[in-house]
């Protein structure tokens, strides 16, 4: 079970054998556009000062995020981290409730008691991340282990970044999934950069992924830049887990595009590997790939980009409309009551 | 009803809840072949299964971790720690994750966490410690702490209902020790309420756990002279029954905080100050703490019956208190 190195995604009929019509293609490309105009725009509102706190962006990651979650069924569960909104945008959260998390309105998913990416609707089978990376993959473990011992055919995906893959956490999560064969599958989002600190110093492996082979599954290196070999690597993992065959480690290529934070310039990454990177941009790289494939128009292309503009402008009022927390209700929801049990899944 | 042991009525109440709901499992290590290692869920495997009660691998972070998202997908997990001391390996994971998921995300985390705690047999350092305080602390996890047979069973059925992360401290010195009348039907000991282990009128003594009985015999010794003591056993430490507390120093007039873990930080702080701002006027002497000195858990029997609380050192506590 040496560590696989993805190929690229080629022709529409190939892309077609993995299961994406023209549609579903068009759809890929508007949930990109979304993600990276959310993130544009979050920029600008925290220029403008309405943000408090600090602000995360996935920008060079929408490819790797959005081609994750569109190879999971309405059904599967993750847990997404502050670089995949493209997760989120997926699978269907209005960007108005983003921008409302952003700056911490009582209609963002954590009503103003958490901030920025730190955020997931539980209705749409997310569960909101921590800032302990990568605590949430023994909770992805775990999904998967209800999974199990009910014998539904689900799947959970558990999210890291390359820099927290040096915690524990990460290997009692992939030990124990792939112990029990649990179907679950390891994101890792290798960026290159954990906050300064670049993979040679997180690291000694050539790739991350192969640390798979170390917990009995396979491991498989993909470009995180390209969505649609993110989404055939994903559908191929996910479907292998839902069908018994167990975990596998995904590691998606990329470059952090942006510093760790609003704060951070990045003067540490080195401009040539910038410049590298940005002949790969996931969206461009796709627009093309969409228009010598899918034959992908001019109009076509504006229209999608004129409804994108429309949706986040229209999100942005929306958002900015939803009223501030009130601090009388501080003390709410430290501890649960039952009725909050009263969901799908405890049911 | 019949005669059983502290252990015996965590492993029966237990045992109940997963035949009557099969959201309920068991994950920790050595919990299924071996039965767990103090033999609370001995032949529990062979009734419920293996995906039932889950032999997992020795990491704690894993252990919760999993319990939790299991937890979040509608199981009932109760995930057992082989001896409380091993928590600090999972800390992180209930204090970041499942303490907070509700208030900040919305998503309760319904999970029981088994904590087999305190000293008394020569454990040393990392085999007998009380960590309650610790994590009474952190706001979203409750902490159960019984001191019979009967509040075990009860108290695990409610930590077993309760939506939200309950950690259950079950003091080692009593599995086997303790022996009371259980009900054999299911029943549910509420969270929150104190009960009055013995009924006094000169001083009250608020304690938890193993420190119940150490009270208990303190109280017997003091009947000769004349001293009317009252015990008020917790049950819970978070939540923590205040008005049962101010209850009683609003009755006797003289209180001693009993616990055996480690003074500074210890819960006894939380009551003392607590009776400090709200029953003032009430008192009829300083409150009084009696706890573990602030050292490790020493190994060497001599020196571990220098650091738990013992009979006598209560019994010096009251005369004090009393003469006050």
């Amino acid at each position: 079970m040496a560590v696989r190195e993805a190929e690229p995604v080629g022709s529409l009929s190939e892309v077609r054998e993995a299961g994406l019509d023209r549609e579903d293609l068009l759809g890929i490309y508007r949930n990109l556009l979304i993600t990276r105009g959310i993130e544009e725009r979050g920029h600008i509102l925290y220029k403008q000062g309405k943000i408090p706190g600090s602000f995360y962006t996935g920008r060079g990651n929408e490819g790797a995020a959005v081609g994750v979650a569109t190879a999971m069924a309405p059904d599967d569960v993750g847990t997404p981290l502050h670089r995949d909104m493209g997760v989120h945008v997926t699978r269907g959260v209005e960007p108005w409730r983003i921008f409302a998390q952003y700056m911490g309105r009582e209609g963002g998913p954590t009503r103003g008691r958490d901030g920025n990416v730190h955020m997931a609707d539980a209705r749409l089978g997310m569960i909101a991340m921590v800032s302990h990376l990568p605590a949430m993959l023994p909770v992805a473990v775990g999904c998967a282990l209800s999974f199990r011992i009910r014998e539904e055919k689900r799947v959970a995906v558990g999210w890291s970044g390359e820099g927290a893959m040096a915690r524990g956490d990460a290997h009692e999560a992939m030990n124990f999934a792939g112990v029990r064969q649990l179907p679950v599958v390891f994101i890792c989002d290798n960026n290159q950069w954990a906050y300064s600190t670049p993979t040679h110093l997180g690291y000694a492996v050539e790739h991350l992924a192969d640390r798979a082979n170390a917990y009995g599954f396979e491991g498989v290196v993909v470009d995180g830049t390209d969505v649609l070999a993110v989404y055939r690597e994903a559908k191929a993992a996910i479907e292998k887990a839902r069908n018994g065959g167990g975990p596998t480690l995904l590691e998606l290529k990329t470059l952090r595009m942006e510093g760790h934070a609003v704060h951070d310039d990045a003067f540490y990454v080195p401009k040539e590997l910038f410049e590298e990177w940005a002949k790969s941009d996931p969206i461009e790289r796709f627009r093309t790939w969409l228009r010598e494939n899918a034959d992908l128009t001019t109009e076509e292309e504006e229209e999608i980009s004129a409804r994108v503009k429309k949706l986040l402008n229209d999100a942005l009022s929306q958002a900015e409309e939803s009223p501030q927390p009130d601090p009388a209700t501080l003390l709410e929801g430290v501890y649960a009551t039952p009725e909050d049990l009263d969901t799908p899944h405890h049911k | 009803m019949a005669e059983k042991t502290y252990l015996q009525a965590i492993s029966d109440g237990l045992r109940q809840e997963m035949r009557r709901d099969n959201r309920v499992f068991v994950i920790g290590e050595d919990v299924g072949v071996y039965g767990g290692a103090f033999k609370v869920t001995l032949g529990f495997q062979e009734e419920f299964g293996p995906w039932r009660v889950i032999d997992a691998p020795l990491a704690e972070t894993a252990i919760l971790g999993a319990a939790t998202g299991a937890s979040i997908m509608g199981m009932r997990p109760v995930a057992e720690m082989q001896f409380a001391d091993f928590i600090s390996c999972g800390w992180d994971h209930l204090v970041t994750v499942a303490a907070k998921q509700r208030f900040r995300a919305g998503t309760p985390v319904p999970i029981v966490v088994r904590l087999p705690s305190g000293g008394g047999f020569s454990g040393g350092p990392f085999h007998s410690q009380n960590p309650e305080s610790s994590f009474a602390h952190i706001p979203g996890l409750k902490c159960v702490c019984p001191a019979t047979p009967e509040d075990a069973k009860g108290l695990l059925v409610a930590a077993i209902e309760d939506p939200n992360p309950v950690l259950f401290f079950e003091h080692k010195h009593l599995y086997r020790r303790i022996k009371a009348e259980v009900p054999d039907e299911r029943y549910v000991t509420p969270m929150g309420k104190a009960r009055t282990h013995r009924e006094g009128d000169d001083l009250s003594v608020i304690t938890w756990g193993a420190m119940v009985y150490t009270a208990e015999e303190a109280a017997k010794q003091l009947e000769d002279d004349g001293v009317s003591v009252e015990i008020v056993d917790l049950r819970t430490v978070m939540p923590w029954d205040k008005e049962a507390v101010l209850e009683s120093v609003r009755k006797t007039s003289k209180v001693l905080v009993l616990h055996e873990d480690n003074r500074t930080g210890g819960f006894g702080g939380e009551i003392a100050a607590t009776i400090a701002e709200e029953a003032f006027e009430d008192l009829d002497a300083p409150v009084k703490r009696i706890a573990a000195p602030d050292t490790p858990v020493p190994f060497a029997p001599v020196l571990e019956k220098a650091f738990i609380p013992q009979v006598e050192d209560v019994v010096k506590g009251i005369r004090e208190l009393a003469e006050y």
